[in-house]
């Protein structure tokens, strides 16, 4: 049996990782389809700022978080007070962290569906706000089970900014992939085992689940 | 009761100038090669393209004007692509219904089991729009269309992405959609047959011009336009059958004062139909020929000549108020003396019907 702090790190892990991913899909739907649909020049601006994730090292974003939303930073002087080693920090962390994750494939999905399904839409008397319900939303089907995926599988993975944002406190910040390292650190492998391949049994379940609903649909593919 | 549109726009090299007024009835045909502007006029007529300094207006309605503009969605249009693009993830009916639902029940005109009829397309409705051929597809865009009723139906190519079996699928719906409904239809084609078949009203466009617009019969004979000049120059004629000679398989047709003879194969009294008469089949002479094989020979005036090579003349006569084309050698235009009022015989060797 895993020891309850194992439990609470894996809970812990869970509640961030669909808390973050309902965010990005609220916030990242509309982000993505003003990007898909901007004639905008420098619209490839935001597209480098929204990648930038992809390619910086974790810890570097950690370590601007960490300075921004500390006790010294801009959040805390507006009088926001400090979200380091804390469960929204973590939050805050992840969004951005994951970001790129669910903004691309939503912005490729819209893309891909193209602008005549919606004039078609246009012409059968749809306003825009109903040509973007009941069109691009279903058409971009696909493109929200990647993104959703992705942008919960990416949380669950991450490591480097929640070290250094939110630490390590056990029930409060610990997440699973900081209490393997933990009981790799200590010599426990039985414990790390257990984590390790729960995590990946897990995740091979979760993905298998999304696949097998929408075997129709091309889901993840990189 | 009429549709106007006025503007100018420039595309790196291609400027597209327009200033139109179309009767709001029958079948306008926008005609032209590719890349002549014939889309970019529709859409723009459709509120999907936003023009600067354009001004459109349908019936009383101002659809553009300085800040005016309409958005699509309000202009009571109807549109066909090119391409069917039914949403696939919709079924036939829920694509028929997707329309119809958004149409205020007191602008409801077509009824929806009526717009199924018309297209054929009963058997269809809980299927998977993706399972459907290209002409069925086309079909139920088409019905999907009409179904909300609109007052201008825009047809931007619809038959062009159809290979020749699945067109000659579609058109007597599109006939029968002209013949049933007082619906005004602008249909963008560059192909002669379709035009032949369909259109009342022709607008020629090259280059992002108007060469010129009027009824089809005039605009097929006008020799100063490239119509007259191509190599399937031709004529068409109103007429209808008022018998069949059922001992030689034939049907008597009238159009104006004169009485047409042709083969009678799925005719009946009293049909109208078009008569589709090549240049190439008209031949003329001086006196009536006795004892000929053909049918059809009238008397009529010479209007105008255009020489069209060395060798040949486009000759335009009047067969009462019925004009013909002829194409003939310029050797028989000097022997036979053909110039303006000359009083001839046309002798007509090929005739197709249009139903």
């Amino acid at each position: 049996m895993p020891a309850s702090a194992d439990l609470a790190a894996l809970f812990l892990t869970l509640r961030l990782a669909l808390l973050s991913t309902f965010i990005l899909l609220v916030v990242g739907t509309p982000a993505a389809w003003w990007l898909a649909r901007t004639q905008w020049r420098y619209k490839f601006l935001l597209e480098a700022l929204v990648a930038l994730p992809l390619v910086l090292p974790p810890t570097v974003l950690g370590f601007y978080l960490l300075i921004f939303l500390g006790a010294n930073g801009p959040l805390a002087m507006l009088g926001g007070g400090s979200l380091a080693f804390t469960f929204s920090g973590l939050v805050i962390g992840s969004v951005i962290y994951s970001m790129p994750f669910v903004i691309q494939p939503l912005q490729d999905a819209f893309q891909a569906a193209g602008r005549r399904p919606l004039e078609v839409a246009a012409t059968l008397g749809a306003s825009p706000w109903e040509r973007f319900l009941t069109i691009a939303l279903p058409l971009a089907r696909p493109g929200f089970i990647t993104a959703a995926v992705l942008g919960f599988a990416h949380t669950i993975g991450e490591f480097g900014v929640v070290l250094m944002i939110g630490g390590n406190i056990p029930g409060r910040t610990q997440v699973l992939s900081i209490a393997i390292y933990d009981h790799v650190e200590s010599l426990d492998y039985a414990s790390a085992h257990l984590l390790a391949g729960g995590l990946i049994l897990l995740s091979f379940l979760m993905l298998a689940a999304v696949y097998g609903a929408n075997r129709r649909f091309r889901v993840v593919r990189l | 009761m009429s549709l106007t549109a006025s503007f100018s726009l420039t595309r790196d090299t291609f400027t597209l100038s327009v200033d139109i007024n179309l009767p709001a009835s029958g079948i306008t045909a926008l005609f032209g090669p590719s890349g002549s502007g014939k889309t970019t006029l529709l859409r723009a007529i459709a509120g999907l393209e936003h023009i600067p300094g354009a001004r459109i207006t349908f019936q009383e309605n101002i659809w553009q004007e300085d800040r005016t503009f309409v958005p699509t969605h309000l202009r009571r249009i109807g549109y066909v692509f090119q391409q069917a693009c039914l949403f696939p993830h919709l079924s036939v009916r829920g694509n028929l219904e997707y329309g119809l639902h958004r149409t205020p029940i007191d602008n409801r005109r077509i009824r929806l089991d009526d717009a199924v009829d018309l297209l054929g397309i009963g058997a269809l409705l809980e299927r998977d729009p993706l399972t459907l051929s290209g002409g069925e597809q086309q079909r139920v865009a088409i019905a999907r269309t009409l179904a909300t009723s609109p007052q201008l139906l825009l047809m931007d190519e619809p038959l062009s992405s159809l290979d020749h079996k699945r067109k000659l699928e579609i058109l007597p719906y599109l006939e029968t959609l002209h013949r049933e409904l007082a619906l005004p239809v602008l249909y963008v084609s560059h192909a002669t047959d379709e035009v032949a078949r369909l259109a009342d009203e022709l607008v020629i466009l090259r280059n992002g011009s108007i060469l010129g617009s009027g009824p089809i019969q005039q605009m097929l004979t006008r020799l100063d336009l490239p119509l007259a000049h191509r190599g399937d120059a031709e004529t068409l004629i109103q007429a209808r059958v008022t018998n069949l000679d059922s001992e030689f398989g034939l049907a008597h047709l009238q159009a104006g004062d004169h009485k047409f003879i042709v083969t009678s194969a799925g005719l009946k009294a009293g049909d109208d139909v078009r008569l589709r008469i090549s240049a190439h089949d008209v031949s003329l002479t001086l006196e009536q020929q006795r004892g000929t094989s053909i049918q059809n020979i009238f008397p009529v005036t010479v209007v105008e000549t255009a020489p069209e090579s060395d060798a040949q003349v486009m000759v335009k006569v009047m067969l009462g108020t019925n004009p013909l084309l002829a194409r003939v050698t310029r050797k028989s235009v000097n022997e036979l003396d053909i110039a303006a009022g000359k009083q001839l015989f046309a002798q007509i060797k090929g005739i197709a019907v249009l139903a």
